[in-house]
């Protein structure tokens, strides 16, 4: 391959972007700018799409490897995908392409600047996924900061500015620690390319500093507990569309930064430290349900929702199995669908009455049918029901769990209940019930852009919860290699 | 027979001043013209830089009192651009204040002479002549709006601190000349390599009074209100060029006469750096007024480069110097911003006049949103790349307990930039400012704001030139 697709699907945003840069914003008659993102954002997705069908399964080496000299002797911007990263590729391509087809909605101010940061972001996020050098990765991996920031604190809720600024000083408090660890390494190796370091391994004596440098950073994006506090935060005050962009994908990166980077580059200490991760996921599965259970703002109950199950995911990693990982993989796309969903069927009912409180409502069923039934869906998927995307994820991962340690698995599989407990009890008193506030009575159904929207959320939730080997098969090679390097690694120490 | 060619930028720019002064005293009304002059006497001495001195590695002159080498040219290109940038951009300001007097460009011009002579000086008399030539002239420009009560004050205060260092200096250079025998940085580099006692108070008074000069903590006293009584192009003229010059004597003694006593003066270096990022990134948060923040945004870049001294490797001078260009580069930026929040010709320096400034100049704003974010060190823009390097050179000699608490501090820095950004993105809008900036404004915003976004496309060219820079 000699077309830069990799280098076109990160940049092809940015263009976007700076088309509506240059496009004048008035007020009402924004239809250019609307056709813009979202032309921009559909051929993103079509590329992406293409490259998982043009993608080679059956190996686990990077594929459309693109190399060039950056910074003379010392850092080459490397990208390329392997079955791991390719998922997440998609996965952020085609939940982009949804937020901006949701903004419609619910971004009434400054359409074009929003849109403009929902790109830019997309770009960074693609880069995060595909980047093979570390320093390359890091740079997308902070840079994705700035938008966020933005997008929470111009157009978030009432809290917006606490929750931006937390939001950023957290991340960047972890992130500077892996910055120290990159530059260590490049010292250490004297490179910072990934696949030249998994053939020439990190020494021993410096693995464990550096895996918890990269976990102090990846812990507070994950988030783990007690780490997790910034996210009900972020999540409750930004817009649906950030909401979504955050949950969906910003939290994958670190579960994608654990496998590829924490196992894949420290395997020592990664058993080392195994006990440490079990204890906070568990904690956080257990204790995060339990918090979830009660809250009153429904964005805040999924936004701790989204702590457990990434409690899940950190587990299914570091149990180091070969279903495990998988469980983990596929439950973080799966959440990524899922808790979009949530977000945006949470903001459907926000758009029309203006509050998150779980008390306002009460009786949806009778009066919005469409829009029941589909929350309905995304609830029983989140709590892990046969037959969604999200029940695959979980009982990998507790699979995995089972055959490394008894106990972590048992307390986890408590977990699956309390989640059942509180998504079913948000549902019940969100949409069963006596319809008492008067307000309800007149609100509408799902008008057709949402409608839109959230079944092509719902059909890849059913799609891969009844047929996950497109997912597994594309994944498989790269996790069992992932594992092989591992164990030789270790066997090796 | 010495080849003067060497030092034709310096003859020239002398020549220069002496035939300003001497036009502006019997020309009537003619600021206007010593203005363009004096920007066309530096656009000549920078084309001389270029052409005469940017291929000689290294060559002594006046009995190895003077010295040429790529660091010395290269510092000397940056001082010359830096000034005439600020020059470029005062004279709005200035015809505001009324203060387009002919003094203003021929002042700038001596200063920026004194500064030359110290880059290239290597001989403590040499480099005393140079500094008190650039001190004298920052004296009278601080306190240039002297119908303001605040920046006579400036003057003052800057005149009696940097007397105090100059005389701490002076004390550190005869003690060291004392026990060496000679002025000469050679001689002395040869000469001291004992474990006297009073030697080592040698080096820290010269140091004490050299870091007075680029303001790092504990001797940064005057830096906050310096900045904030001066008029503002001379605060932006103080930011840029006298540090690059202090920057470079810096360099200059630790690696040359003080080369034998790397442990004596290393851990001063590490303390004035680590002192300077955290104070500089944990004082500004209170700031209410936007120079003295910068001033204490300055204090912890400050601190940041000593960090790459610190390391007594060519790398960490590179990245020292490094950093010390993208610095300048967005200090223009943000000064340029600054000027341009005019009103009614009145200017506004408040962090609260900025508020809500996205929603009547987005283009504005924009520039400032990518400014501060550098300045904070957040990737992909320049500031960040500028740190890296810094880090970088730190790390390789394993000095972890540096860099960790450097890019902590940075973390505390990026409060009090993002506060900026909060207060012109998220707070209520105020009324507009002007639109009609000069062309040379508006033009050296954008130069800068361009060259800090897109620095990341090519980073290898700055380093490309700043890797011939060998002191070690």
């Amino acid at each position: 391959m000699n077309f830069p697709i990799l280098s076109s699907l990160i940049l092809l945003p940015t263009i976007g972007a700076l088309f509506l840069f240059f496009t004048k914003d008035k007020d009402g008659n924004n239809l250019t700018i609307k056709y813009v993102a979202l032309f921009t954002s559909v051929v993103n997705f079509l590329i992406s799409i293409y490259l998982w069908i043009s993608f080679d399964q059956s190996t686990s080496s990077f594929q459309f490897i693109e190399e060039r000299t950056w910074i003379e002797g010392f850092i080459n911007y490397k990208v390329g995908v392997d079955g791991i990263s390719i998922l997440f590729i998609i996965l952020t391509t085609f939940i982009t392409l949804l937020c901006i087809i949701s903004v419609n909605n619910s971004v009434k101010n400054r359409l074009r600047d929003f849109l403009i940061a929902i790109l830019i972001m997309e770009s960074f996020m693609i880069g995060v996924f595909c980047a093979l050098d570390l320093v390359v990765f890091y740079l997308f991996f902070e840079a994705g900061l700035i938008p966020m920031f933005l997008i929470i604190g111009i157009w978030g809720g009432p809290k917006r500015v606490y929750s931006a600024f937390k939001f950023f000083l957290y991340t960047l408090l972890g992130s500077v620690l892996m910055l120290v660890a990159i530059i260590s390494i490049y010292w250490i190796t004297g490179t910072t390319d990934v696949v030249k370091l998994y053939d020439l391994g990190i020494d021993v004596k410096y693995q464990n500093l550096l895996w918890l440098a990269f976990f102090s950073s990846f812990a507070v994006k994950t988030p783990m507990w007690p780490v997790h506090t910034w996210l009900p935060d972020a999540h409750v005050e930004a817009p649906t569309a950030g909401s979504v962009l955050l949950a969906a994908i910003l939290l994958k990166m670190a579960g994608y930064g654990f496998i590829r980077f924490s196992l894949g580059l420290f395997p020592v200490a990664s058993e080392v430290f195994t006990p440490l991760i079990y204890t906070l996921s568990v904690i956080a599965i257990i204790f995060t349900s339990l918090i979830a259970l009660m809250q009153e703002d429904m964005k805040k109950l999924i936004a701790y929702s989204s702590v457990a199950h990434m409690g899940f995911v950190t587990l299914g990693i570091f149990t180091l199995q070969q279903q495990g990982i998988e469980g983990s993989i596929i439950q973080m796309i799966s959440h990524g669908l899922v808790s979009a969903a949530l977000f945006l069927t949470v903001g459907v009912i926000y758009d029309r009455m203006h509050s998150r409180l779980i008390s306002t409502y009460g009786g949806l069923v009778s009066v919005i049918p469409k829009y029941s039934i589909l929350f309905m869906l995304f609830a029983l998927a989140s709590l892990g029901l046969p037959g969604t995307s999200g029940f695959i994820g979980e009982f990998l991962i507790l699979m995995g769990a089972f055959k490394d340690n008894f106990l972590v698995a048992v307390i986890a599989s408590l977990g699956v209940i309390l989640g059942a407990v509180y998504m079913l009890w948000l549902y019940k008193r969100v949409v069963f019930g006596k319809l008492t506030n008067e307000g309800l009575k007149k609100i509408l159904d799902l008008n057709r852009s949402e409608y839109f929207i959230l079944s092509c959320l719902a059909a890849p939730i059913l799609f891969f919860g009844f047929y996950p080997d497109p997912l597994i098969n594309t994944i498989e090679v790269s996790v069992a290699d992932l594992i092989n390097m591992h164990s030789t690694n270790l066997a090796s120490k | 027979m010495e080849n003067l060619n060497l030092l034709l930028p310096e003859i020239f720019i002398s020549l220069s001043i002496m035939f300003l002064l001497v036009q502006g005293v019997f020309k009537k009304e003619s600021s206007k013209l010593t203005f363009n002059l004096s920007l066309f006497v530096i656009l000549i001495t920078t084309i001389i830089t270029i052409n005469e001195t940017f291929s000689v590695s290294r060559a002594t002159l006046f009995n190895q009192s003077v010295v040429i080498d790529y660091m010395s040219s290269f510092m000397k290109i940056i001082t010359l651009i830096g000034g005439f940038l600020v020059l470029v951009i005062s004279s709005s300001y200035l015809k505001t204040f009324k203060l387009y007097n002919i003094e203003y460009p021929i002042l700038i011009l001596s200063s920026i002479l004194g500064m030359m002579v110290m880059i290239s000086s290597n001989d403590l008399i040499v480099f005393y002549m140079g500094l008190e030539l650039q001190s004298l002239a920052l004296y009278v420009l601080a306190a240039y709006n002297r119908d303001q009560l605040k920046s006579s004050e400036a003057g003052l205060k800057y005149f009696v601190l940097s007397a105090l260092s100059s005389g701490l200096l002076l004390y550190g250079c005869s003690l060291v000349y004392g026990f060496s025998g000679s002025t000469n940085f050679d001689v002395i580099s040869n000469q001291l390599n004992s474990n006297e006692y009073v030697l080592t108070f040698g080096i820290v008074f010269i140091l004490v009074g050299l870091a007075f000069k680029i303001s790092a903590v504990p001797f940064h006293m005057w830096a906050p209100d310096v900045y904030e009584g001066s008029p503002t192009t001379v605060t932006l003229f103080f930011t840029m060029v006298p540090k690059i010059a202090a920057l470079t004597v810096f360099i200059r003694f630790l690696y040359v006469p003080f080369s034998n006593l790397l442990d004596q003066w290393q851990m001063i270096i590490v303390f004035l750096s680590i002192a300077s990022m955290l104070f500089g990134a944990i004082a500004a948060i209170g700031q209410t007024n936007i120079k003295r923040l910068i001033a204490y945004s300055s204090i912890g870049h400050i601190g940041y480069t000593l960090a790459g001294l610190a390391t007594a490797t060519n790398e960490g001078i590179q990245s020292s110097i490094i950093y010390i260009s993208i610095y300048v580069v967005m200090n223009l930026a943000l000064f340029s911003c600054l000027l341009m929040l005019k009103r009614k010709n009145q200017y506004y320096e408040d962090i609260d006049d900025l508020s809500g400034l996205s929603k009547n100049h987005p283009l504005l704003s924009l520039c400032l949103l990518a400014i501060l974010f550098s300045l904070a060190g957040i990737p992909p823009l320049a500031g960040f790349f500028a740190k890296f390097y810094i880090f970088t050179a730190v790390l390789e000699q394993s000095m972890y307990f540096l860099a960790i608490v450097g890019l902590l501090s940075t973390v505390v820095a990026a409060f009090y930039y993002l506060r900026i950004i909060k207060i012109i993105y998220f707070d209520k809008e105020k009324e507009k400012y002007d639109d009609d900036h000069s062309l040379w404004l508006k033009f050296s915003l954008t130069f800068s704001t361009i060259l800090i976004l897109l620095y990341f496309i090519f980073p290898s060219q700055l380093i490309d030139v700043v890797s011939r820079i060998n002191i070690i």
